[in-house]
């Protein structure tokens, strides 16, 4: 076991956090647009490349959609990538997620997670990414600063792991982690330089039937993005898939690897688990709120009763096996959505949940609480409400409602 | 169901190529075959230039022109062209 | 601007060099784009990597698993060519400071169709140049989008008819003038900007090489006549490209630095006006103009002549003649 290095304490805001974990990184090129309330990434970025701190090429794209395009070009010449933005920006950039993730790219973005129009709002919720859910990218929502500045650091370590190869999102809840100051421990510049390392590259076979780096070289020329038909498009999706399984088992390892040099991990990089191996009543939740969560489960812990806190540190790919696991004796768990699914009878993470404990013996209550839509505020008094309900559907047995909206005026 | 295409698991990822386009011969797509009278051209080289397809070849070896007809699609563009009149599409 | 001249374009040398846009690609027979892009590799000057838009080049020489393309290449979406240059410059420039290539320079070609830069394509390219890459762009211009089913874009010309500008009893073709594209990208202040015709082969190959030889962006506007779109001769595709030269309807012209100078090819109408053809010769060859010769129409073939002229004294007057 490596020693735990000397840390530094900066206050950072969720944004400045980002930004110095891609200083340390050893991005080859950023490029990226400014949205709301990702802007602090950029800003910060471009001024550390203004003061030569950084040896990256900064692009100042017209619009989001050539930033990730730029970004997926520069990794596929072989360049490291990073980019960031929120809401809208994520939105016009859907189309080149798909195109990314199928040109497995490990382009790694921060978005820090904003409603989405209209009516326009500037505040955070899960909608952005939400949405972007089926587009082949590995999803990691984070719980506070110090995360986001970890989970920046070893997205490059996931997305480049040649059993992956898949681009990543760190989301991070817009204002209320971006804008927040909190004091972040950084590891030092060349220890974070070691830990991402070089990109190395998988070998693939070109036209003129040579094994050949996967990258566009003029020594080693490929031609990538053709156009696939019926008799092959399939094949690149499963490939894709799998892909997504052995990040399954990747991303525990870094967060092993991680918490070897700098002490600290998130659960097992997977599932971050709060008292809730041995919890009745659970609540599944991810992004910051769960830190509110932790909170009035320890208020609770203290007057004996069994709560629990499930936070999905991973969305995508999704942690079944974990989840699972860890609500093996749940009776009634609450999902709390930050997004919402119209016309789905719930949101995202409810349905999935549902579905990866839907063929398990215990067969728990599952219900869906929507929360915090368009940065809307959610206090400890609001999350005991939720516990408290799943109380009573032990008691009685019995849902009443299985979507409720917290904090909505009725 | 049998196929002679590959599996997922043996194609290289995100849909490099794997076969040069040469190995496709789009010859039989023609309906008219360009003939060339040897005595009318010039070896100008203007087909060579012009045909969409690179069917046509300069042999520096042989001082002479070629004409691929396992890509030649049959346009009628090096007739056209050729300020000799030498290329006549003739029915295959 | 004189472009190196060690390098020597005489028919037999450029048809000496071995095709770096291979055979066997899918295009229709009589694709003048696909001669365009035959002669554009044949300006290539050392390492090179391509990108290329969704489209008809695109989609012909990238049918999976086959590849027509011997240079490094990438194909993302419709709209961003521009960005993917603007990417790949970026990593080259930073991996050659990083000493992590072995390479000290490398060509960047984009290439799109009209669809990919007059309408959907332009904010990235608009984005690129005014942020300085170094890559050519060439847009290879057939006047639809091909490749969906001939559809009009910003590019097709008056009176035109294509599947969403259709000439029909009541309205003939498209209503709108084709959008001046490269006027539009000398205005973005660019080291180079030039229009090529493939008849005149070897304006088209010095002009690519000297887009190439620019250190920042170069913009190439290549007129390649669909005879699928356009209803014409296959065999009179490259006819074609002539006819619209000598009409003045396409003009070859260059503006290095912004300072317009007009072609030898196009030079000739300039000094000799009388041999400027009228328009009608270049209309009459294809299918999709054959509804301006019907009574009912045939007023809009004036048009045509009209802003023909009207848009070649424009240019005259920019090239200072």
């Amino acid at each position: 076991m490596k020693s735990v290095v000397k840390q530094e304490v900066l206050a950072l805001n969720g944004d400045e956090a980002v930004a110095y974990a891609a200083k340390q990184s050893d991005v080859d090129v950023v490029a990226a647009y400014p949205i709301t309330p990702q802007t602090i990434i950029v800003e910060r970025f471009s001024e550390y490349v203004a003061n030569g701190e950084v040896e990256t090429e900064f692009v100042c794209t017209e619009s989001e959609h050539s930033a990730l395009t730029a970004c997926l070009a520069a990794s596929v010449t072989g360049a490291r990538a990073f980019t960031a933005s929120a809401s809208a920006g994520l939105a016009l950039m859907h189309e080149m997620l798909f195109v990314t993730s199928g040109c497995r790219a490990p382009v790694v973005m921060a978005i820090a997670n904003r409603a989405l129009s209209a009516p326009l709002n500037i505040h955070g919720d899960h909608s952005d990414t939400m949405t972007e859910r089926d587009s082949g990218w590995i999803q990691i929502y984070v719980e506070n600063t110090q995360e986001a500045y970890d989970s920046v650091i070893q997205a490059f370590r996931i997305a480049e792991n040649t059993d992956v190869l898949l681009p990543v999102i760190v989301g991070l809840d817009g204002f209320t982690l971006s804008h927040t100051l909190e004091n972040v421990h950084v590891l030092a510049d060349d220890v974070v330089k070691k830990f991402v390392g070089t990109r190395k590259f998988v070998n693939v076979v070109n036209h003129e039937g040579k094994t050949v780096p996967f990258k566009l070289d003029p020594d080693n020329p490929t031609s990538m993005g053709p156009i696939a038909l019926p008799n092959y498009y399939f094949e690149f999706k499963r490939q894709q898939e799998e892909a997504m399984k052995n990040a399954l088992k990747i991303i525990p390892q870094v967060n092993r690897e991680y918490a070897e040099i700098s002490g600290r991990s998130y659960g097992d990089g997977l599932v971050d688990a709060y008292y809730v191996e041995d919890a009745e009543i659970a609540i599944v939740c991810l992004g910051s709120t769960a830190g509110t969560v932790k909170a009035v489960v320890d208020e609770l812990r203290a007057d004996g009763v069994k709560a629990g806190l499930l936070r999905l540190r991973t969305f995508r790919p999704l942690p079944v096996e974990k989840i699972v696991n860890t609500l093996k004796n749940a009776k009634a768990v609450a999902v709390m959505d930050r997004s919402m699914s119209f016309g789905g009878e719930g949101g995202p993470v409810f349905h999935e949940v549902r579905h990866a404990l839907y063929d398990t013996d215990k067969h728990p209550h599952i219900v869906n609480y929507i929360y915090g839509l368009g940065g809307r505020d959610t206090s400890p008094m609001q999350i005991r409400k939720i516990y408290e309900d799943l109380q009573k559907i032990l008691r009685t047995k019995h849902v009443e409602t299985r979507v409720q909206y917290l904090g909505l005026r009725e | 169901m049998t196929s002679k295409e590959k599996s997922w698991k043996e194609i290289s990822p995100a849909g490099v190529c794997w076969k040069a386009s040469t190995q496709f011969l789009t010859g039989d797509w023609k309906t008219y075959k360009p003939v060339r009278d040897l005595e009318k051209c010039t070896r100008c080289l203007l087909c060579v230039l012009f045909c969409p397809d690179g069917a046509i070849h300069w042999k520096p070896e042989k001082g002479d022109i070629e004409f691929d007809y396992n890509f030649c699609k049959g346009c009628g563009i090096c007739a056209n062209e050729c300020p000799a009149k030498a290329i006549e599409m003739k029915l295959e | 601007m004189q472009t190196e001249t060690e390098w020597k374009f005489t028919a037999k040398d450029i048809a000496e060099k071995p095709d770096l846009f291979l055979s066997g690609h899918r295009a229709c027979a009589g694709c003048a784009p696909a001669t365009v892009l035959r002669l554009i590799m044949k300006a290539v000057r050392g390492p090179t990597i391509v990108t290329n838009a969704t489209g008809c080049m695109e989609v012909v020489s990238s049918i999976y698993p086959y590849t027509s393309w011997a240079t490094p290449w990438l194909h993302t979406a419709f709209e961003n060519v521009a960005a993917n240059a603007s990417g790949i410059d970026a990593a080259f420039k930073i991996l050659k400071k990083k000493g992590r290539s072995k390479h000290e320079h490398v060509d960047i070609i984009a290439l799109a169709g009209d669809g990919g830069t007059y309408d959907i394509g332009i904010q990235a390219l608009s984005g690129a140049v005014e942020r300085g890459h170094d890559f050519l762009y060439v847009l290879y211009d057939n006047e639809a989008y091909m490749n969906t089913g001939i559809q009009r874009s910003g590019g097709t010309p008056l009176g035109a008819s294509t599947t969403t500008s259709p000439a029909g009893t009541v309205i003939p073709g498209k209503l709108e003038n084709k959008k001046l594209i490269a006027d539009i990208m000398v205005a973005h202040d660019m080291p180079y900007v030039a229009t090529a015709s493939p008849y005149y082969w070897r304006d088209l190959l010095v002009k690519v090489r000297k887009g190439l030889e620019v250190n920042g962006p170069a913009f190439l506007h290549v007129f390649a006549p669909c005879p699928r779109g356009w209803r014409s001769d296959p065999a009179k595709s490259i006819e074609l490209s002539r006819l619209a030269v000598e009409t003045c309807i396409f003009p070859l012209w260059e503006a290095v630095n912004g300072d317009y100078q007009l072609s030898t090819p196009s030079k000739v109408f300039a000094l000799a006006p009388q041999k400027k053809k009228p328009v009608k010769e270049y209309l009459q060859v294809q299918g999709r103009f054959r509804h301006l010769f019907t009574p009912k129409f045939e007023k809009l073939t004036e048009e045509i002549q009209r802003v023909t002229d009207e848009r070649w004294k424009r240019l005259l007057k920019k090239c200072g003649m």
